[in-house]
């Protein structure tokens, strides 16, 4: 391509220190392609960013209707953020349905830029429209820049042999290119996996980058209503260091890797489809060179029973899921953990119970990572707390479950895994080492014979001459691995799988405080995805010289030992949850603390205002 | 993987552990694992590469019983932990014990799916057609009208036939034999073993608390020769104590039909010859049933394909030789990174 795609020069431009766009369209616009690769040009310009998919459970429901709307914000500053932020300051509405569902969160003077090709009198009805809201006055409180996107981008593409089917798909780059002029980014990185992902078919490459350069030749050459201007998002002054975009998705699986590095173990994964969890498998299934088998079972429970025979032989068992998925899992996870062998459960959170809201997020799961289980089966518990938080998360789950010879379920949520941060890349060799050894000695062995520290039994594989025996979900005797029905001998063994759990405490750094005083009027405890949103809203509340801390866990089981401690010196403690109360209950269980829990079970992350009013009204009035 | 070759030849009861038995006393898996005991000490498999895998049920107490590594799982999912085991070393030798309860109902998707895959296990169905570990509930394979603690006025569902499943499911290698056959079950065990890829063998049980005699009008051995066939590849499919009697096609040409060698003008040359490579074959002998039939036993089907093991090594093999891996640091910083530098 011979046109200049780099991005305008700064001269008029009128500098923000933070945006938030919503790209919202029909699920087949291509709206999450259009957010992602804003995102990355975002990225590369050197801003901070944070962003949020939301999309319906439907691959492609009906057109035009409001249940089909799929919508991709991105908040990015020229400071530190740690949210998608929580109101648009543009909403890019592709048709009708996308402006019914998206209009209540623009603020009043916010700007909507609308595809009026779209705002056909079928199409309004079918958003439940009862007239043309570009006509009643419905978006009289808003800046509008309503445009012929349709019939733009078939101009634009008129020369490069697509049929008008193909020519109309590419409007989303053509709002993409109108976008990247408005905010100043650079199109080559579009350009360029444009060129990427249509190689085999030249014609469509060039219809989408002509797209895309129309969009922005658009905003450069016609004049915009009042209010509309070019603008400028300096770059965020963040870390010197290598960086990229990561989604949680793409952090977990890269952390397990790692973990199977330093663990010294090839990986197999053992899963199923399910949405938000099938990413994960589709990722590891693109790392076999690092030693990483995956198998897509017939089922949840083949899926994790696979990575336990898998764990046996001597691999990394690992297998992933969401809610509904881990729940099949729950009596196999019960066999590892009775046969004390490691597993890593990875669970990406959604909406539930049951089927629930497949494609929003949640995390009330909790509960279920911490009790779900027949017996007494208590098991370590890991959450991240943000995209890049996965990496590390991940390679903690590993380093327990092989150090431990145990199941340890690892907590992330649909939003954690759909997400992109800019991350800071770590270097991998500077995390220590924690290699498995197996058992070779048959002398003096039996099965579960245990380390006398961690109180983790030995591993021995099968081909590993002289050291034959049998494990499996009966009882075994503490002192010989035999089958034992002896009731003094379960009660023994029992207690020992918990000392074993509860020992981790001694293994995890000591809790630490996120902002704030170690000591004050209020705590907010969280864990997981809430990160942002707390961290940020706890943050504004210091600066005006609250006394609130932000405290955010990543071990739910074992609790780090300093917790009690770290608790008792605040008057209050309150604990935001996108579920309807579970760690508060845990909390409250352990420590007999007199935690008040925040609900929000919208499906949607909490939005920094909500949380900073209820901070607010908690150490003011 | 270091195999250490054995000083001495293993003898049948070195495959043997020395944990007590606990079946009940006549109970048809004594005789299955003296049967596998004798087959593995035929093969010389090293015990150190021998893992016996098996879900819940009196069956699945069989690893405990073997002196090579063992384990002893959870209900119907023997042929997952399998699969994963197999696909994570497939240096090793693993069976798989299962009941027919284990296998075909609680378990039964991951029996289909090990066999669709073509999994390289040797997949032993002990079927004796109840539930013994439970005390006695009908099972899938239980016949019409079989009185039970859950079906008191006879069971009212049809079983199924488990050879049967398989074919459908496209098994590669079924074969059927039965407890108190000694001399029969090894050579069966062994072929099952020679074959690479998913091996399902049916081996009938005689549960002699619950369902004791279930089987007798065709096993007991006044009647086993008139009432079961021993099919064998390249032989015509005769049996009966007087050794003239045949399986032959159907006169209408759609199925088969048993015949009498010297009556209604039928010679040798109107009896089929087993061919285990035809599956259509395979087909109606895995589906012969009493009285109308003999039982077939031996090697019904055996054509082999790839093992899914295999391919997935290979495909794994395939990918590392195309991409290199390289370090993790480089890993985490392929595709589009950027760098800030220090004062930017």
């Amino acid at each position: 391509m011979a046109t200049n795609v780099a991005s305008s020069g700064d001269g008029n431009r009128k500098a923000l220190d933070s945006v938030v766009i919503r790209f919202a369209g029909d699920s087949g616009d291509g709206m999450q392609l259009t957010g992602t690769q804003f995102t990355q040009s975002t990225a590369l310009m050197g801003n901070d960013l944070a962003t949020f998919p939301d999309f319906p459970a439907e691959i492609r429901a009906p057109a035009g209707t409001t249940f089909g709307v799929s919508a991709f914000q991105i908040n990015f500053a020229s400071y530190d953020i740690q949210t998608p932020g929580d109101d648009p300051d543009v909403l890019v509405a592709m048709n009708p349905a996308a402006l019914k569902v998206h209009l209540k969160d623009v603020p009043k003077g916010g700007t909507i830029i609308l595809n009026v090709d779209a705002f056909t009198d079928r199409n309004i009805a079918r958003a439940g429209y009862e007239e043309n809201p570009l006509e009643d006055g419905t978006l009289d409180n808003h800046v509008v820049i309503a445009i012929e996107i349709n019939k733009l981008t078939n101009a634009a593409v008129a020369e490069c042999d697509v049929t008008s089917k193909e020519a109309t798909r590419c409007k989303n780059f053509w709002a993409l290119g109108l976008m990247c002029w408005m905010y100043n980014r650079d199109r080559q990185p579009t350009v360029d996996w444009v060129n990427q992902r249509f190689g085999k078919l030249p014609n469509i490459a060039a219809a989408n980058i002509a797209a895309l350069n129309a969009g922005h030749a658009y905003g450069e050459t016609v004049e915009l209503p009042s209010g509309v201007e070019a603008y400028l998002v300096p770059k965020a002054d963040v870390q010197p260091g290598t960086y990229r975009a990561v989604t949680g998705t793409e952090a977990v699986a890269w952390g397990l890797v790692a973990g199977a590095k330093k663990a010294g173990l090839e990986i197999f994964l053992g899963s199923y489809p399910i949405t938000p969890a099938s990413a994960l498998l589709h990722t590891l299934t693109g790392l076999k060179q690092y030693g990483v088998t995956t198998f897509q079972a017939e089922d949840e429970i083949a899926a994790v029973c696979s990575a336990i025979g898998a764990a046996y032989a001597g691999s990394l068992g690992i297998t992933s899921s969401s809610g509904p998925g881990i729940a099949l899992k729950t009596e196999a996870i019960g066999l590892a953990l009775v046969t004390e062998l490691p597993l890593v459960v990875v669970n990406v959170q959604r909406g539930g119970p049951s089927t629930g809201l497949p494609t929003k997020t949640e995390q009330s799961d909790l509960f279920q990572a911490v009790y779900g289980r027949n017996a007494d089966t208590p098991l370590p518990v890991v959450a991240s707390r943000t995209a890049g938080d996965c990496f590390e998360t991940a390679i903690e789950a590993v380093r327990l479950a092989t150090k431990y010879m145990t199941p340890v379920i690892l907590l992330t949520d649909g939003f954690l895994a759909n997400s992109a941060e800019p991350w800071e890349i770590p270097d991998a060799d500077a995390i220590a080492d924690f290699p498995v050894k197996f058992r070779t000695d048959p002398e003096g062995f039996h099965p579960y014979l245990r380390d006398e520290k961690t109180l983790a039994r030995n591993w021995a594989i099968p081909g590993t001459p002289g050291l034959m025996h049998r494990i499996g979900g009966i009882e075994k005797d503490y002192d010989s691995g035999h089958i034992s029905y002896d009731s003094d001998n379960h009660h023994r063994m029992t207690k020992v799988r918990a000392a074993k759990i509860d020992g981790i405490a001694d293994d995890i750094p000591a809790q630490d405080v996120a902002t704030g005083e170690h000591r004050g009027e209020l705590a907010v405890v969280g864990w997981g995805s809430t990160f942002g949103a707390i961290n940020q809203a706890v943050g504004r509340c210091v600066k005006d010289g609250l006394s609130v801390s932000h405290i955010h866990l990543r071990h739910i089981h074992p609790f780090p030992k300093n917790l009690d401690d770290l608790l008792s010196g605040f008057e209050k403690v309150m604990v935001p949850e996108m579920n309807n109360g579970q760690l508060v209950h845990v909390l409250r269980d352990k420590f007999l603390v007199d935690a008040e829990s925040i609900t929000q079970i919208t499906g949607q992350p909490f939005k920094v205002s909500t949380l900073e009013r209820e901070i607010r009204s908690r150490v003011e009035g | 993987m270091n195999v250490e070759t054995p000083v001495e030849a293993l003898k049948p009861n070195d495959y043997a552990s020395d944990q007590e038995v606990r079946w009940c006393p006549g109970c048809g898996d004594y005789a299955i694992i003296k049967g596998v005991h004798r087959t593995l000490a035929e093969l010389q498999i090293p015990l150190e590469k021998l893992v016996f895998f098996s879900g819940i049920g009196c069956a699945a107490r069989f690893p405990y019983y073997m002196a090579s590594y063992g384990f002893h799982t959870i209900h119907g999912r023997a042929p997952a932990l399998a699969t994963g085991a197999k696909l994570a070393n497939p240096d090793l030798d693993i069976w798989v014990v299962m009941g027919d309860g284990d296998a075909l109902s609680i378990g039964g998707n991951h029996t289909m799916h090990a066999i669709r895959r073509n999994v390289d296990l040797n997949l032993l169905l002990f079927n004796n057609e109840i539930y013994g570990l439970t005390k006695g509930q009908y099972s899938p394979t239980s016949q019409l009208g079989t009185r039970s603690p859950s079906t008191p006025q006879g069971s009212i569902d049809a079983p199924l036939t488990p050879l049967s499943l398989a074919l459908g499911a496209n098994a590669r290698f079924v074969a059927r034999t039965f407890d108190t056959n000694q001399k029969h079950m090894p050579g069966v065990l062994k072929a099952a073993h020679a074959h690479k890829g998913a091996s399902l063998v049916e081996i009938i049980q005689n549960c002699i608390v619950y369902n004791d005699g279930a089987f007798d009008g065709w096993t007991d051995k006044k009647v086993v020769s008139d009432n079961s066939i021993m099919v064998e590849h390249g032989k015509p499919l005769i049996f009966g104590a007087d050794e003239n009697k045949g399986i032959a096609m159907a006169e209408d040409g759609f199925g088969i039909r048993v015949v009498t060698i010297g009556e209604d003008g039928i010679t040798e040359d109107d009896v089929l010859v087993h061919d285990e490579q035809n599956k259509m074959l395979a087909m109606m002998l895995a589906d012969m049933k009493q009285p109308e039939f003999p039982v077939a036993l031996g090697v019904l089907f055996n054509n082999p394909a790839k093992a899914y093991d295999e391919a997935v090594h290979e495909q794994l093999a395939e990918v590392k030789e195309k991409t290199p891996a390289g370090t993790v640091n480089e890993m985490l910083r392929k595709g589009r990174t950027w760098t800030v530098s220090e004062g930017a």
